[in-house]
This record gives structure tokens, sequence and C-alpha cells, in this order.
């Protein structure tokens, strides 16, 4: 069948040996009424016929790509170069599993240390893990590190985080005794009584506020400070290490990831060295064979589950180790300096388009006076979500309308631009954009 | 692998083989932290960036990271590629982890534009397939588990543990029982069980297995009272031995008030022949990168979907897709649920792959496990005079030797897993489960052929052959891969994490 390599004849041979007389036999052990005989499955399929279903699923979708895509809050689609994907698709590095057996497996654990040297030099922090799930279960885990370092169990976190973020953190302090406050101004709310202050750089609607005072605040009130931070914005801003922050965590989706309906992505966290026993997943550290060379080792796995059972820093084994690679590839493909100039194109791009969409009759920024990078929201007339139905139409899918996500902003759409928008697909936004607004005042 | 050169005593080092020696970092292949690639053109007119970001405060000192030019890059990963053992070189024996062949047309289909190039927050319209193969997957995923519905939110296993008790925790307090605190694990279980536990906040109370390797009924008796609020077992457990009295210890857990956790580390032993779901199992977490056949990627990303009964549906994690006549939605509004676990709504790639191992199964799903267990009872009965085995019970899809009592006195596992190496196999999970004196457990998988494990058996041979010809130069081993038995414990005495600009 479909990827079994051996025969009626293999099999013959392998029953006698093991002294079964069927294969039936080896389940002997499993009592009859156990036993499910026939499963609710489609038949089988082969390989060709594999494909057509699936490609008719895929055809069902319709792609960022067929489409011109405003849409950011949280995943990107920028531009992944041909050898990322390369990369990934080494069955070296993609058929392998966690590097137990340094010696077998110094590829996988030189590019982790790779990857843990990068993130440390992105976000200004002294130690990196090797990956976790996403952005948001790395900023989740933040907190849990921090409830545990400061023994306290209340925790500030900005209300501009990204929602799903918000959520994940809900989900893991529930049902221990942690109580999670949302704020405005998190420098002003963080006391005595919290464990830690998080926030986000930029915000979920794309703006850059200081964040600095809210990890000097932590600091005198003996609170850890978090920031979660978009990678690529930290080649353009100051890093969250150097403005005090103790921890930083974040999404890697944007360093040469694809959208993917929203996994695989990749979790990163950097912390002080003071923290450094207390976070959670594997680390790569540098280490020296039987022959003085040098090598890499998984290290410090007396904070992990297969050794320290219920008294681990957490219960992460697997965590995203293949996408953590494509992310050390496309940071050596661009280095710091293409870096920041994907960010900068975004930037200049998303400003230049916020500039001529806001000269349009019903639209505006909704926040003019608070610098953004690469996402802005959108002030339209009446409901963001006619709005964006009617660009869709168009051909255009326009950003996010935040009513489901900020229930005061119904009449507001995120738009986000980045690298790969280019300037013709901006032109068709804005005049897609006239024709919706105009057809409304018509309407009205 | 082969030919590590001997380091020369002086001058720099010349390996026999290009790719052998020492691997530049990235850092030491390019100092170029300015530049970049080619520069896509802006297209737009640009303002300087004061103006574009009125006082915020930019970044001065560029991060230390070099673009590294393409053919350099390459060269550098091709030469970590042939640093790493994978399936595509020898076999993989793994125990416990599933290293089964991930199929080449997979990989192709995860890839399609109309799966890879999707926005989560995307319009429902323009999302239909993708919708409608989560609802799919999850059906089969029910028919294989014998559970009502499953979540595929959780990103690993062990996310899926947490996901899973967190609902069980969800599932008491709604019933207003607030004194179930603690949750019984067996001793042989895996690690991630009782930190999973611990996340929840759950206290862990330790289940003694008997001598053939079972949980001891009577020590889950014993224990079991109103403050347990679920037994979490793996079947067939981490000795690949099957858990015979799996529906007593179902009726007494429930007659209890407790609920049953079926860790899917090991599912691939039964896939298709019998459901945890018919056992009593209350909720299922698989992973789908051991019987799914997803890539294990060097160590994720994986999928841990989770699975339960009719009776803790309402506290499944936002969202869940629904049908709507011809029409799939995710449903957010779910108030007794226990929230978000992670964003979005799962490692979808990977559910891509997981749908099309099972349609290519489909119906015939079940040749799986009866090859995984087939291949496995064969090469224990090919290693059973090199190795005492931990039990005498028959094992399933894997099973656990041990090194101490071979013919050889001061054969470790540790030894025996080094050595392996250098004949191109995977070393087997080594010292667990920790129950175990020196344990190897190898889970060879149904990918493998006969042949394989022929060649894997004769290589256990020779390796003992070895030791008692010469135990020094086994237990000095690996000798053949690209670098020697690697120290470890000085790594973790001075750690070293990251490379640094010189100041």
């Amino acid at each position: 069948m479909a990827y079994l390599p051996n025969g009626a004849d293999e099999r013959r041979q392998m029953l006698e040996i093991v002294g079964a007389s069927s294969v039936d036999d080896l389940f002997a052990a499993v009592p009859d009424r156990l036993r499910h005989h026939r499963l609710d499955l489609p038949a089988p399929l082969a390989e060709q016929d594999l494909v057509a279903e699936l490609e008719r699923l895929a055809a069902r979708n319709h792609p960022l790509g067929e489409l011109d895509s405003f849409l950011g809050a949280g995943v990107y689609r920028r531009y992944i170069p041909a050898i990322v994907r390369a990369a990934v698709a080494r069955p070296e590095f993609y058929t392998a599993y966690t590097p137990y057996q340094a010696e077998a497996s110094q590829g996988t654990l030189q590019t982790i240390f790779e990857f843990q040297s990068m993130i440390c030099d992105l976000t200004g922090l002294d130690v990196a893990n090797a990956s976790l799930y996403d952005g948001a279960t790395a900023t989740a885990e933040g907190v849990m590190m921090a409830v545990a370092h400061t023994g306290r169990n209340r925790v500030i976190v900005a209300a501009d985080l990204h929602p799903e973020t918000l959520a994940v953190i809900r989900t893991y302090t529930r049902g221990r005794g942690v109580e999670v406050l949302t704020s405005d101004d998190a420098s002003r709310t963080v006391g005595a009584e919290d464990a830690c202050v998080v926030v986000a750089q930029p915000g979920f609607f794309g703006t850059v506020d200081e964040i600095g005072p809210a990890a000097q605040a932590a600091r005198a009130a003996g609170a850890v400070s978090i920031c979660c931070a978009d990678p690529i914005a930290c080649t353009l801003l100051v890093p969250p290490g150097d403005l005090g922050f103790d921890i930083t965590t974040g999404d890697g989706q944007p360093l040469g990831i694809a959208p993917s309906f929203g996994g695989p992505h990749l979790g990163f966290m950097a912390v002080r060295q003071e923290l450094m026993r207390r976070m959670p997943g594997r680390l790569v550290g540098l280490a020296r064979d039987h022959h003085g060379r040098r090598a890499y080792a998984l290290t410090l796995q007396a904070r992990e589950q297969h050794i320290r059972r219920e008294k681990a820093t957490s219960n992460i084994c697997t965590n995203h180790a293949l996408t953590a690679l494509a992310a050390t590839v496309y940071m050596a493909r661009m280095g710091a300096g293409g870096l920041r100039r994907v960010a900068e194109v975004s930037a200049q791009r998303a400003h230049h388009l916020a500039a001529r969409l806001s000269g349009l009759d019903g639209i505006s920024l909704a926040e003019p006076d608070r610098p953004y990078l690469w996402e802005f929201a959108l002030r339209v007339t009446g409901d963001a979500r006619d709005f964006a139905r009617a660009m869709r139409r168009e051909g255009i899918v326009a950003g996010l309308p935040l009513g489901g996500v900020a229930p005061g902003r119904s009449d507001q759409i995120l738009v986000c631009c980045t690298e790969t928008s280019t300037p013709a697909s901006l032109d068709r936004y804005v005049t897609a954009a006239s024709r919706v607004v105009a057809r409304a005042e018509v309407n009205r | 692998m082969t030919g590590a050169p001997e380091p020369p005593t002086s001058g720099p080092p010349v390996p026999a083989a290009a790719w052998a020696g020492d691997e530049p970092l990235v850092f030491e292949l390019s100092a170029d932290v300015e530049g970049g690639p080619r520069e896509v053109e802006c297209g737009v007119p640009e303002l300087p960036l004061e103006q574009l970001l009125p006082g915020v405060a930019l970044r001065t000192r560029p991060a230390a990271i070099p673009a590294v030019p393409e053919p350099v890059l390459a060269r550098h990963l091709g030469r970590l590629a042939r640093r790493n053992h994978s399936l595509h070189q020898g076999i993989y024996p793994l125990g416990s982890c599933t290293m089964k062949y991930n199929p080449a047309v997979d990989e192709e289909l995860a890839g399609l534009d109309g799966f890879a190039d999707l926005h989560p927050y995307q319009d429902g319209d323009d999302v239909q397939g993708a919708l409608q193969l989560m609802w799919e997957l999850e059906r089969h995923l029910c028919e294989i588990t014998g559970m009502a519905r499953i979540s595929l939110q959780p990103a690993a296993g062990a996310h899926g543990e947490w996901t899973g008790l967190r609902m069980i925790q969800a599932y008491h307090a709604a019933r207003g029982d607030t004194r179930r605190t603690r949750v019984l694990i067996p001793d042989s279980a895996h690690g991630t069980n009782p930190a999973s536990a611990a996340m929840a906040g759950l206290e862990v109370m330790t289940i003694r297995s008997n001598a053939d390797g079972t949980v001891d009924v009577a020590d889950v008796s014993r224990q079991l009272d109103s403050s347990v609020a679920a037994i979490m077992m793996t079947n067939p457990n981490t000795l690949g031995v099957f858990e015979k009295d799996i529906l007593e210890i179902a009726g007494i857990a429930h007659q209890a008030g407790s609920l049953l956790y079926y860790d899917g580390a090991n599912l691939n032993a039964l896939v298709g022949l019998a459901r945890p779901g018919d056992m009593g199992f209350d909720v299922v977490h698989l992973n789908l990168h051991k019987t799914f056949s997803t890539p294990h990627g060097g160590g994720g990303p994986g999928s841990g979907p989770v699975g339960v009964a009719e009776s803790l549906v309402a506290f499944l994690p936002v969202p869940t897709v629904e049908r709507d006549g011809d029409r799939f939605v995710l449903d957010h509004d779910r108030p007794q649920s226990i929230g978000k676990v992670r964003s979005y709504y799962g490692n979808f790639g990977m559910l891509v792959r997981a749908y099309a191992y099972i349609r290519a199964y489909g119906s015939s799903i079940s040749e799986v496990a009866q090859d995984a267990v087939l291949n496995a009872r064969y090469l224990q009965a090919r290693l059973r005079h090199l190795f005492p085995m931990a039990v005498t019970s028959d094992s399933m899809h894997e099973f656990v030797a041990s090194t101490r009592g071979s013919r050889v006195e001061g054969l470790r596992a540790i030894d025996v897993a080094k050595r392996l190496l250098d004949y191109g196999v995977y070393a087997p999970t080594a010292y667990f489960p920790t129950t175990v004196p020196e344990a190897l457990m190898f889970e060879p998988t149904e990918t493998e052929s006969k042949r394989s494990l022929d060649l894997l058996a004769s290589i256990c041979d020779a390796i003992v052959a070895e030791a008692e010809r010469d135990l020094d130069y086994v237990k000095s081993a690996p000798h053949q891969t690209p670098v020697s038995r690697v120290d470890e414990v000085e790594a973790a005495r001075r750690p070293v994490l990251r490379w640094k600009p010189e100041a």
C-alpha cells in the first residue's frame, strides 16, 4: 500500500521469525470487543487522485497572490527568497527530529545556535531559545515565567496587544490564580503587586509608542517587563533590550515563513541572562568534542520536561525548529541591512498609501497624530465590513475590519503594506476606494 | 557519514573531506551588516525617516546579522545538511517518536498557493477549501479515535496534553466539582504528561507499573478518590505494551468521577484497529507528526489535535469549524470554551499533510499499525539474543531493551547509541523510560523494509562483538561522525548560547 515497503513474502518470513501465525496474532493483547474492524473512511487514493482531490480543495480558496492584499494584523505576506524554501525542503533538515544525538545532528544544532544568536542581536538581549510555537504562546510563556520569577499573581497587559495573544495569555493564566489587567498606559498602572507588564512594538493597530517607560516602571516596581515585538521592526527601532526590557517575545512569521492560514509560524523568546534558567524550551550551546573541535549540543536540559517532569519550566518538547531554520536562512540572506530595507520600504509605501487615501472624501486616518510603521487604522463612512466587501468585489483585500476585535472601531479597517505591496497595487487600492466611496455616497 | 579527520597537531586544519571540518558560523562567512541583497525599488516617493516616524527612537547600531552572499549561504546549508542524520539516509528508530517516512507528495501539497498563501483573517468566502479540509480532517480523526469532536488548534503533543487537561478542569468546574486538583500518571509516562499537568496547576501523583510493564490496577484504585481530576495513560504504553486492563481502569476511574486521558504518542500501534474512545478515554491527543506522518522538522513544527467525548465538547478551544449546509464557518461563539490555546486555528500546513496522508490510506489505514507492529516484533526477535528485554510481555510498535545483562559487562546504553551513529543509524531513545536501567527504546515504524531491519540487527550484532573485543573502542564512539563524542557536561557548566561580535 501507499508507503509500506514490505510485501507478502517479507511479512511471511518475519512472522515466522516472530513465531506468530498471522498478523492478527500480534494484536492478541487487545480485547476482541475493542477491535474495530471497519472504519468509515473514504477509499484509498492513488497519488495522482490524491493530488487532484487536494488541488480541488485548494482551488476553493483565493490565495493572497491572486488578489491585491493589504491584510496584516499579525501575519504578513513578505517576499520569501527562493533559498529559504530550498533550505527547508532538504530532507536532511525536515525529516530529522530533536537533535538528541549531537554527533549526528550538528547541522540542526548549528542552525539553531545561529538562530539564537540572531534573535539575541535583533532584540538586544542575552539569551534566546531554539523556538516556541508562535508569538502568542511565546508571550504567554513569558508571562508565566514572570509569575514564577516574582511570585506575584497579577499581570498588566497593554490594551493594544494582539487580541489573539491576549486571549492566549488569558487561557494560560486562568486556573493558576493569575489576574490579567489590560491598560492603556502600562507604565502608570504597574505596581508592587504585579508580576509583569506586557507591551507590544508595534501595537496591534500598527502604531509605535514610547515603550521604554513601561520597562523602567516595571523595574522600579520589581516586576518583569515583556515586549512583544515584530522582528522586522526590531531592525528599524531601538531594540527592546536596549530600552530595558527583560524579555522579548514575538512571532517570527515575517522572517521568511508563509502565512499558511495561520500556521505553522514561529514563536521566539529572548531574555536577560538572569532569567536564563527559567526559560522554557530547547537551548543549544557551544561545546567541544573529545578532540577539542567546535561542536554544538542541547544544553541546560535540567529545565526541561523529559528530565524534570512536573518541576520543569514548561511542558514544551517539540517546538518549531524548521520554521526557525527558515527564519535563520532568511535573516542570513537579507542581513541586518536588507531587513532594515524591508522595514523601510514597507513603511514608505504604507505612508504613501495612507496619505493618498486620507485625501479621499469620507476616508481618514483613525489616529492621525500617532506614528506608525506599515499598518494604520483607516476610518471609513459606515461599517468597515461593507467597505471591505465592496473592495473585495474589486479584487482587493482592503485590510481587517476592526469591529470584530475592537468594538469601538467598527468604522475602521486595519490596512497593511509590505515590500510585496507593489506601487501598482497601491494605485489600484486608491482607485477602487474612490469608486467604493463614491458609490456609497450615491446610495446614501 | 564517513571519514572525520584526525585533528592536525599544528598549523591550520586541513580536513580530509571539505565538508567534514569545522563549519563556520554565518557570522564568520560575511561581515556585511549594512548592505544586503539587491533592494526592491520602493516605487513611491520616499520621505526621510524622521518625518515618517516623528519622535520615534530609531536603531542606530545595526543588528550583527551579516548578509551572506547566496552562493556562500547555499554551500553553508549544504555542508550543514551533510552533518545531520535524517530519514533519507538511514533508519531512525527513535522510540516513542514514530520516525516514519514523510511522503514527498504531502510536502508538495502543503506548498500549494491555495493553502500556503492564505491569510487567517481572509473572509470566509475566500477560504472555503481550507475550512472544508479542516472539517473533513476532524471527521476522519474522530472516526479513527472514536471521539465526538476534535480541536486542531494545539501546536504539538505537549500543547494538546495541556489543552486536554484544561478542558478536564473546565468540565469538573462546570459541574461544581472544584476539589479535583490531582492527576494520576504512570511512572513510565512521557515527561510531558507531568509537566503539562503542572502547567495546568494540577498536582501529579505517580502510579506504579507491574512487572509486565502495565499499570498496576490496585495502585490506581488505592489512589483514586474525589480529588482526582484525571488519569493520564499512554496505550500501548512507553514500554510498547498494551494496557490489557484498560476497560477495568476506565470503569473504576469513571466510577470515582475521574476522567481518562489518552496520550496519543503511541497510536501508530493501533491506528485503524482499535480506538481510544472505545477503551473509555474521554480526552485524546494525537501527534500528527508521529502517527500521521507530518515531518519532524528537526524538532517541529508538529501538531497536536485534541479530541473529546460528547460530555466535553462545550469546552473545546475556540474557534471550531462548523458546517452550515455546503458552507464552512468558524464558530467563535462558544461560551463554555476554555478559550484560545494559540493564535489562529492550528498548524494548518501540518493539517494539510496529515489530511493527505489519511486520504492516501483511507479505509486501509490499519495496514499502518499492522506493519508497524510486525516490524517492531521482528526487530525485537532479531535482537533478543543480544539484549535482555525490559518486560516479558509482547510488545507492539516499539520495545525497550537494556544493555544491562548483555554478554558484555560494562556495555552501556549510551555506548550502543553512539556506536550506532558510526554505522549510519540514528540511536534509539536511550535512558527512557526511566524505570528501565540502561534502556534502549526501538521503534522502527512501518516504513522500514525487512532488509533495513536485518541491517540494523546485524549492526547491533557487530557492535556487541566489537565491545567483546575492545570495549574502550565502543565506549569512545562515535568515530565516523563529523564530530566525536560531544562534552555536554562542560557545555552545560559554562553555557555559551550565542555568537557574539568581538567587542
